[in-house]
């Protein structure tokens, strides 16, 4: 592994200076499309993350054996791969949120997010490094989506992880919290212009947070010394 | 005096001299007749959703003015959040629960209007996007017409004000019977639900229209008092006539084409398109809006018919009896690209440029 990806970067990448959903905006089709609750958020995202780790890791496996000129197909018949077998996984387990998610996990496919960290860094990296780069970011694109929709399920039915027993089994019938009355419901939240309105407002969110930082840490770099009228030239001792 | 060929398309050329201020007290001034109409048959619901959507609009703009650092005064004194309040607030069925009304005003201002910069940068009508996330959001609210006061069933009226002050702000259920004998539909709407009978038939069955003159009781007058409201705008120039003509005179030519002279599969005179829903709302009040339509007189012919050609299918094969803001929201998304292949001839040249073409 070059220096330039100690493990410590990666995670940083991958859950907030580059991430999939809010830098890259990769993978937007699924992430406006399912995020109306919770539990459908979660359950994408993690079947998302466990493909972007399994084609993170085989990507890498098999960099050099794979010429450049066939790349492209190799890596999408191996994510491919990893994508029918969540939906296997799914299919068993999960059937009703499988049923509800429909036709967004064989989509995983075409998600740009995955193909993009196979081509720009598994088939560039060692396989323990594709395998963190893999989780970070699949850690960071599922953060995104449960945020987009606790969001919008708060905002559209005014509950937070009704039907959570559709992932978790019985345990979790009760798990639904209302926080907002009942007979509360606001469906724009719900339907696909909510998607697009709490994405920008979570993009803005993280931006204007970056924006402070940076003059946070600007101004730390000049101390500014109260009273000082001469350029000094020595250090200054405390 | 300026010929009317000579006049000028957009900027940059002569100034009237009237500030943004003057021109939006105008467009408040012809809102007047048709508001009128509205309060004559429908009562005092249409004056609180007046009340409410100007309050909430001033107190939202002035706070997301103040966060975004402006000068707060400077930019209220301008009346644009008062006309885009009165816009939607005259959508807004009468007797509405007030939390309807102040959320799409806030949406309207708030996210519309100020999270895209502004006035003059917002790329949608700000009244027609808080409209349309109304309709989609609370279908049944929005959809809760009142009958005209002129044709309610003996016994029945409108609800007095302090009534009316009740149903707005309290939803007690003892209330609700009092709805059943002022609710009803709009002409639109019910003309949708004609099944098989010829027009005349059906005309004669439903007293809102066999009491009206052109196109249901009540609604032909609204739609008459905002055509005359937009007529004094054209007089004053506050704008020019191309994109409203165009838009109505789309709509009549498709509802001559397939009104099929009142036969059972009509789909509804050109009277009753031109003067029921929001037609005359949308045609001087709505598409004429400076930001959000095109830019040149010729785009605004294509923009307005744009809009008239979409107000038909909406109404004619969607599933909504009204179309007008969303037909609105779809040129709006087209606006820009009308203006990028309708540039006029500069002064100087030869002939129009397409925006397309290399500057030499």
């Amino acid at each position: 592994m070059s220096n330039t990806n100690t493990y410590q970067k990666l995670v940083v990448d991958g859950l907030w200076k580059n991430n999939p959903a809010l830098v890259q905006l990769l993978g937007l089709c699924p992430l406006l499309a399912v995020t109306g609750s919770v539990v459908n958020a979660l359950g994408l995202g993690l079947a998302t993350l466990l493909v972007l780790v399994g084609s993170n890791i085989v990507v890498s496996l098999v960099r050099r054996q794979v010429s450049d000129a066939v790349r492209l197909p190799a890596f999408v018949m191996i994510i491919a791969t990893f994508t029918t077998c969540t939906e296997l996984l799914m299919k068993a387990y999960t059937y009703e949120l499988y049923t509800v998610l429909g036709i967004f996990i064989p989509l995983i496919v075409t998600n740009c997010a995955i193909l993009g960290r196979a081509e720009a860094f598994a088939s560039k990296n060692g396989v323990w490094a594709s395998a963190v780069d893999g989780l970070m970011m699949g850690i960071g694109f599922a953060l995104v989506l449960l945020a987009i929709g606790a969001v919008r399920e708060l905002l559209g039915s005014g509950t937070l992880f009704a039907d959570m027993q559709l992932l978790f089994g019985p345990v979790a019938e009760n798990w639904t919290i209302r926080i907002l009355p009942g007979g509360y419901h606001f469906l724009v939240a719900i339907l696909p212009p909510g998607a697009f309105l709490v994405t920008g407002f979570l993009i803005a969110l993280k931006n204007s947070i970056d924006h402070r930082n940076e003059k946070r840490a600007a101004a730390k770099r000049q101390p500014v010394v109260a009273g000082s009228k001469r350029i000094r030239t020595t250090e200054v001792a405390d | 005096m300026m010929h009317a060929s000579q006049q000028p398309g957009s900027s940059p050329h002569t100034h009237t001299g009237r500030s943004t201020a003057r021109v939006m007290q105008l467009v408040l001034l012809a809102t007047l007749p048709g508001i009128a109409a509205l309060v004559f048959y429908f009562g005092w619901g249409v004056l609180i959703n007046l009340l409410l959507a100007s309050l909430t609009a001033i107190v939202a703009e002035a706070a997301i003015l103040k966060l975004r650092q402006k000068p707060v005064g400077f930019y209220l004194k301008d009346y644009s959040a008062l006309v885009t309040a009165v816009l939607l607030a005259v959508a807004l069925p009468p007797l509405a629960p007030w939390w309807l009304v102040v959320t799409g005003t806030l949406f309207a201002i708030v996210i519309a209007k100020h999270l895209y910069g502004g006035l003059g940068y917002n790329p949608f009508n700000p009244a027609m996007v808080g409209y349309v996330v109304l309709l989609i959001s609370f279908p049944v609210e929005m959809t809760r017409w009142l009958t005209p006061a002129t044709i309610l069933d003996s016994g029945a009226n409108l609800p007095g004000l302090s009534q009316s002050l009740a149903l707005v702000f309290t939803s007690s259920p003892a209330l609700d019977g009092l709805w059943d004998g002022i609710s009803g539909a709009t002409p639109l709407d019910l003309f949708k639900h004609n099944s098989g009978q010829l027009v005349e038939q059906f005309y004669q069955g439903e007293v809102l229209f066999s009491e009206g003159r052109w196109a249901g009781v009540g609604w032909e007058w609204v739609n008459l008092g905002f055509l005359a409201g937009g007529i004094f705008l054209l007089w004053q120039r506050i704008f020019t006539w191309h994109a409203p003509v165009a838009m109505l005179a789309m709509l009549l030519l498709l509802a001559l084409i397939f009104h099929d002279g009142g036969s059972s599969h009509s789909l509804g005179s050109p009277a009753l398109h031109l003067l029921s829903g929001a037609t005359m709302l949308g045609a001087f009040f709505i598409v004429t809006d400076p930001v959000t339509s095109a830019t040149s007189n010729f785009g605004r012919l294509i923009y307005g018919a744009l809009i008239g050609l979409l107000v038909y299918i909406i109404r004619a094969w969607g599933s909504y009896p009204d179309a007008v803001a969303f037909a609105v929201l779809l040129a709006n998304f087209a606006a820009p690209f009308v203006d990028y292949y309708t540039l006029p001839r500069s002064y100087g040249h030869e002939r129009r440029r397409r925006a397309t073409e290399q500057q030499e």
